[in-house]
């Protein structure tokens, strides 16, 4: 870890105002990733700024009868947050497929958003890599590559965003609110990270004197037809090959919304607008969902070792949705697969 | 004269109430939790397994929530109220989980063992986990190399059992 | 009297490890401690062309910066270098010596500092430039044509080659073993304490302190006064620490530098860079009549060692304890890599080389469409015969029974694909398992004072195995005292001698060390006790006494009793202390080996291709158990390992870097709680009377052994694919 300065944010105003006079500053809430790669020398900001005291650890109802999460509420707090469980179980469940209870304590909401990748290339600084150090070439591109993207990759970058939390808000249409000098605003979730492109070392669209605020649900839950599963190399603890958030809303056997949000896949959680359109109408069937999973998948592309993600993502998008439309939702603690 | 690049940050005092004792103690930002109590207040209960929030060796009790103290700065836990397991025992007489360690041979080289209590503590605390696959889940961020497992569950079934 | 021997007794350092008391090398205070850091190499081949660590000499709080031009004398000559285990071919490596690197990873310097974060800090300041001099190699499969032969572990039998082309049946293939990492929990730590009299306190992370003070006095040319080793409490180690390992070299040089006391802990990251199990190609050949009998069996090995030093084990050999064959050819071969040296490993040689036999003999088992259990008995070996040897014992038959019967085998239907639970296919597998049952000279000192307590010390370690409950068992049940009463102090090198802990060697070797010093100590009571007046005991057969319940007595005659106090008393002695190396009736005329059947159900999500272990039964043979509670733990751990050996673990090399790049142990995957379901462990019932007096053989390798075996062929039965490069991970499923 290299030398720097630490001060604590009196508010939302003293945080902006010390990013805005620092630059190499970052804010620390949990500090699960980033002292994990300050260790690594990896991040090696000039001052951290404590912001875990800020209040912005409520849960609030919104008027139009979603919940404003503050972004600093804990993972674990979110998770079993009694309103969270009612109405947003899929989030709930996709923040137990993550990490450790202990890490779960620690991790704040908002935080969770900015963590960065796993890509082995990116944490060993013996090894070239364009999102540590831009231009410098993307080792994984034709090295170990088994964990890494299948969509949105760029030639520059071929790194995944590891977060569960994530893949469960952009299915559920959560707003990303956030402060900055020139005041607040608000971001849909799905645009808050960014695919690698030509600048992989930037992971989203967050300005560097922006702090987030609070993460905005919207009033549909989808808390009767959901259900998170997460495939990984060992049954806890470890982070996804593939993920898969899925959301319906059934008339009948008929679905009148579906929404599906892939984890582990790409650079960003991964939603197709058009598939989902698609899936309007149609039966709740493994015909249906097999084709949709075809259509999401559409632009897929492997490398060397990751090939497998392709049909694994396939086959676990049609699991996924069969088990939101039986109402059967993953466990996170029975292994089971159902 | 070292240029800006060379030199260490300057120390911070802070407070913690560690197992019950308040402890003032003036720590370089970068020291964490876990440094903390290892180095600067010999409380060497509290395992070093990786140092990156792996293997929950490390794992504390901070205001009665269990947590990582290798990824926790100490600066910033200030007037925190500390829980490691040097505070576990009372009077000499063991905690009710450490004895079902004990009596389920729960351990063998016993180094992620501290963690393991206290990362179990926080389980019975939380209230989150009622049968086997969920004490599994819950406790499957502290990893345990003598593959000890199945023994911690049935230490921490014993524990739960008889509160 | 045996109130404590083979019974579930706790472990005697269970207070001191669930209160936090026990201390690790690491975690010793000394005044004015330094702390080490350590540089390590980015490159696997090279020299350094120059290191510049101007800048980190700069930083507050840093004393000074090690390199191979800059620290204390070490050693010239490899026999220097050479420890107890060190491989007999080859030169050891030396830290710091020269500009010389020979692996990725390897310690470059040293940043001594008076905090541990500024020496980390420090570290990052020190510039190194590196002369690649040559290509490098680190891939197993690229090199395997490079690969020269070893001696060979067992003699050649009969044709094999021959009698395999022309076998009714045949299955020949190579199975894949990955490298892997001992990943134990404690970070690899050393500190020296340093005196004004120039003495240095050792502790350190090892298997084995007098092989660390050997090897540190002739590196440092030190005298065996000047130097003391303890490791009280090790943090497990499952073989990464029976050699010395650099870090308490590195802290070595540091102490005497900076005449202070240092303590140096690697990174997890740093710690990839000691020892691991080799990657190796297991070559397996099987040639069956079509009755099942064998006819030939052909083992080849192939793994990886550095450039440096040849380690290679036994894979090969195992079938000549197992399966009866008239010919047989085994053959181990290494591969030159720029890598550190692999070492031991729990159950090195057996966990890889077993599994590729034990998964061969599935592979034949379901070509000659028979039951895995019969055609095990149907070649079973009641001799073994690379010497054509009986055994002290051998209870694998009824290992095979106990366990099939409490796994519920006569339930399995044979064909694969067949049995399945809603969208889970289920597949149930099972192998055997070998070791050796080996004995090492160990000496054990026991002193008895007059109120009933005993202190037994033995330089021996603990690795978590257990050994201080079994030595305090021992002798609560030899000195007929309770258990409380003695006080175990192991793994000072100013203790009586003890190899390294190692090999499941410990348990026997350092019981039998107590029985005699206990001995001595009850002859000496009995020459007590007869002497005084009117003694019950006079002119008694010396071998009808025993010590009980804190007396001298005839057995079965409590009538006869003297207590320890009176005796002692009247011989005006306050301590009895007798010392004692343990001895072995040496007779080649027997083979010694514990074995084990393993069955494991796994339940595979046939679209997913997710893997769960749902149940593992080992039955294992290791004669008489000491203690059924930590040897059950044993096993226990040895079957998780064999979980994570089957499934998730893999040392993953960039060989264009020739560089690990899951040097972490969130990547490197171990099991975690929720891998591990049911794990039942048996004990089949041994009685060895030829093997040692107690008829003890050791646990501490058998319970992996076989493992991985058994939980491949569930998967195999469960989903009809054979995946023989380990772990099996779920893309192999898919693929």
């Amino acid at each position: 870890m290299i030398n720097f300065q630490f001060s604590r944010a009196r508010d939302v105003a003293d945080a902006i105002l010390l990013l805005t006079g620092h630059p190499g500053a970052k804010l620390i809430a949990g500090g699960t990733n980033l002292i994990d790669l300050m260790k690594e020398n990896v991040e090696q900001p000039s001052r951290l700024i404590d912001i875990s005291r800020l209040p912005l650890r409520t849960i609030e109802e919104t008027a139009d009868g979603g919940l404003r999460v503050g972004a600093l509420v804990p993972n674990s707090g979110l998770a079993y947050d009694p309103l969270i469980e009612q109405r947003y179980p899929l989030l709930a469940s996709a923040i137990l497929a993550g990490a450790s209870a202990q890490l779960r304590n620690m991790a704040s909401v908002g935080g969770n958003l900015m963590q960065r990748t796993r890509c082995a290339y990116f944490y060993d600084t013996a090894t070239p890599c364009n999102k540590r150090t831009r231009s410098s070439g993307c080792s994984a591109i034709d090295g170990l590559n088994r964990n890494h993207a299948i969509l949105g990759a760029s030639n520059s970058c071929i790194a995944t965003n590891p977060s569960d939390m994530s893949v469960a808000l952009a299915a559920l249409d959560a707003l990303v609110h956030i402060a900055g000098p020139s005041g607040e605003r608000t971001m849909a979730l799905t645009d808050f990270h960014r695919l690698p492109g030509e600048t992989p070392d930037i992971d989203t669209n967050l300005e560097a004197d922006e702090i987030i605020t609070a993460v905005e649900l919207p009033p549909r839950g989808f808390a009767s037809n959901y259900s998170y599963l997460k495939i990984r190399d060992r049954l806890s603890y470890a982070f996804a090959l593939v993920s898969v958030a899925a959301v319906l809303e059934l008339e009948g056997n008929a679905i009148s919304e579906a929404r599906v949000a892939l984890g582990g896949v790409a650079h960003k959680p991964w939603r197709s607008a058009e598939a989902e359109m698609a899936l309007r109408g149609q039966a709740a069937t493994v015909e249906h969902f097999s084709r949709f999973a075809d259509s999401l998948l559409q632009e897929a592309k492997a490398r060397s070792h990751n090939g497998f993600k392709i049909e694994l993502a396939r086959r676990a998008i049609v699991r996924t949705l069969m088990q939101a439309a039986s109402a059967t939702p993953q466990s996170q603690a029975h292994k089971k697969i159902a | 004269m070292a240029d800006a690049a060379n030199q260490v940050p300057d120390r911070i005092p802070i407070n913690l109430i560690v197992n019950g004792n308040r402890r003032t103690l003036d720590v370089v930002p970068w020291t964490t939790l876990l440094d903390a109590l290892r180095d600067h207040l010999a409380l060497t209960g509290t395992k070093k397994g990786c140092d990156h929030g792996q293997c929950g060796a490390c794992t504390v009790l901070v205001d009665g929530r269990r947590i990582n103290s290798c990824l926790t700065l100490a600066v910033m836990k200030d007037g925190a109220e500390i829980t490691t397991i040097e505070g576990f025992a009372r009077d000499g007489a063991l905690h009710p989980l450490q004895q079902a360690f004990i009596d389920h041979d729960a351990f063998q080289c016993g180094y992620c063992t501290p963690g393991q209590i206290c990362s179990a503590a926080g389980l019975l605390a939380e209230g989150h986990a009622g049968d086997a696959d969920e004490i599994r889940e819950l406790m499957s961020g502290n990893l345990c190399r003598c593959g000890a497992y199945p023994n911690i569950v049935a230490a921490i079934q014993q524990a739960m059992s008889r509160p | 009297m045996n109130a404590y021997v083979g019974t579930p007794t706790s472990r005697v350092d269970g207070r001191a490890k669930v209160t936090g008391a026990a201390k690790y090398a690491g975690e010793f205070a000394a005044d004015g401690l330094l702390h080490g850091f350590v540089v390590a190499a980015t490159i696997p081949c090279g020299r350094i062309a120059r290191l510049d660590t101007s800048e980190a000499l700069k930083v507050k709080g840093v004393l000074d910066v090690l390199t191979h031009t800059h620290r204390p004398p070490l050693a010239g000559k490899d026999d220097a270098w050479k420890d107890e285990v060190a491989p007999a071919e080859g030169s050891p490596f030396r830290p710091l010596y020269d500009d010389s690197i020979k692996f990725n990873g390897q310690p470059i310097a040293l940043v001594v500092a008076e905090d541990w974060e500024t020496a980390k800090f420090a570290a990052t300041l020190v510039r190194v430039e590196y002369r690649e001099e040559q290509a490098f190699a680190t891939d197993l499969d690229a090199g395997r044509s490079k690969a020269t032969e070893v001696k060979q572990p067992h003699e050649p039998r009969g044709d094999a080659v021959g009698a395999l082309a022309k076998a009714a049946v045949r299955h020949d293939a190579d199975y894949l073993i990955p490298t892997e990492h001992h990943n134990p929990m404690e970070l690899f730590a050393s500190t020296v304490v340093w005196d004004s009299s120039g003495r240095l306190t050792v502790y350190d992370k090892t298997q084995g302190v007098q092989n660390v003070h050997k090897f540190l006095c002739s590196v440092f040319d030190k005298k065996p006064d000047d130097i003391r080793v303890l490791s009280p409490y090790v943090g497990g180690a499952f073989g990464s620490g029976l050699r010395p390992q650099y870090q308490v070299v590195l802290a070595m040089l540091a102490a005497l530098a900076l005449r202070r006391s240092v303590r140096v802990v690697l990174t997890r990251q740093q710690m990839y860079g000691l020892g691991h199990r080799p990657a190796t190609i297991e070559h397996v050949g099987l040639g069956a009549k079509s009755d099942g009998t064998l006819e030939a069996v052909t083992h080849e090995a192939t793994a990886v060692t550095s450039r440096y030093e040849d380690f290679a084990r036994n894979d090969s050999g195992w079938a000549e304890q197992l399966y009866k064959s008239p010919n047989s050819r085994y053959s181990h071969k290494l591969v030159r890599l720029d890598v550190s040296t692999p070492c031991d490993m729990r159950a090195p040689g057996a966990a890889s080389g077993v599994c590729a036999l034990e998964c061969a003999m599935d592979e034949l088992a379901v070509a000659l469409k028979l039951d895995p259990i019969e055609l095990r008995l149907k070649c079973y070996s009641d001799r073994d015969q690379s010497e054509d040897l009986p055994y002290t014992s051998k209870q694998l038959r009824e290992c095979y029974a106990r366990g099939a019967e409490a796994f519920g085998w006569s339930k399995r239907n044979p064909a694969s694909r067949s049995m399945r639970d809603g969208k889970e296919l289920v597949g149930w597998g099972m192998a055997t398992g070998v070791w050796e049952a080996l004995q090492m000279p160990v000496a054990a000192r026991i002193g008895l004072t007059a109120n009933g307590h005993a202190e037994v010390s033995c330089a021996a370690s603990d690795i978590g195995t257990g050994t201080y409950t079994i030595v305090a068992q021992v002798a609560a049940d030899a000195l007929g005292l309770p258990i409380e009463n003695i006080d175990v102090r192991l793994a000072d090198s100013t203790l009586p001698q003890a190899p390294v802990e190692g090999g499941s060697w410990m348990a026997a070797s350092s019981a039998h060390a107590v029985l005699g010093a206990a001995d001595d100590i009850r002859q000496e009571l009995i020459r007590l006790a007869s002497a005084m007046p009117s003694s019950p005991l006079a002119g008694v057969d010396v071998a009808d006494v025993i010590l009980v319940g804190g007396t001298i007595a005839k057995a079965g005659d409590m009538g006869s009793a003297v207590s320890i106090a009176d005796a002692m008393r009247h011989g005006k002695l306050e301590r009895i202390e007798k010392q004692k190396l343990n001895h072995f009736a040496e007779d080649k005329s027997y083979a010694r080996n514990t074995h084990s059947a393993v069955f494991a159900e796994v339940k595979v999500d046939e679209q997913l291709g997710v893997i769960r272990v749902t149940r593992v039964v080992s039955a294992v043979a290791a004669g008489r158990i000491l203690n059924t509670k930590t040897g059950r733990s044993q096993i226990m751990g040895g079957v998780v390992w064999g979980i994570g050996m089957a499934l998730h673990e893999e040392t993953v090399m960039d060989h264009r870097f020739g560089r690990i790049m899951n040097a972490n142990i969130a990547e490197y995957h171990i099991p975690v709680n929720a891998d591990v379901q049911d794990i039942d462990v048996i004990f089949v019932e041994e009685r060895d009377d030829r093997i040692n007096t107690l008829g003890v053989k050791g646990l501490g390798e058998i319970g992996i052994v076989g493992v991985p075996a058994a939980i491949a062929n569930a998967i195999y039965h469960a989903t009809g694919k054979r995946i023989r490069r380990f772990p099996v991970t779920l893309d192999k499923l898919l693929a």
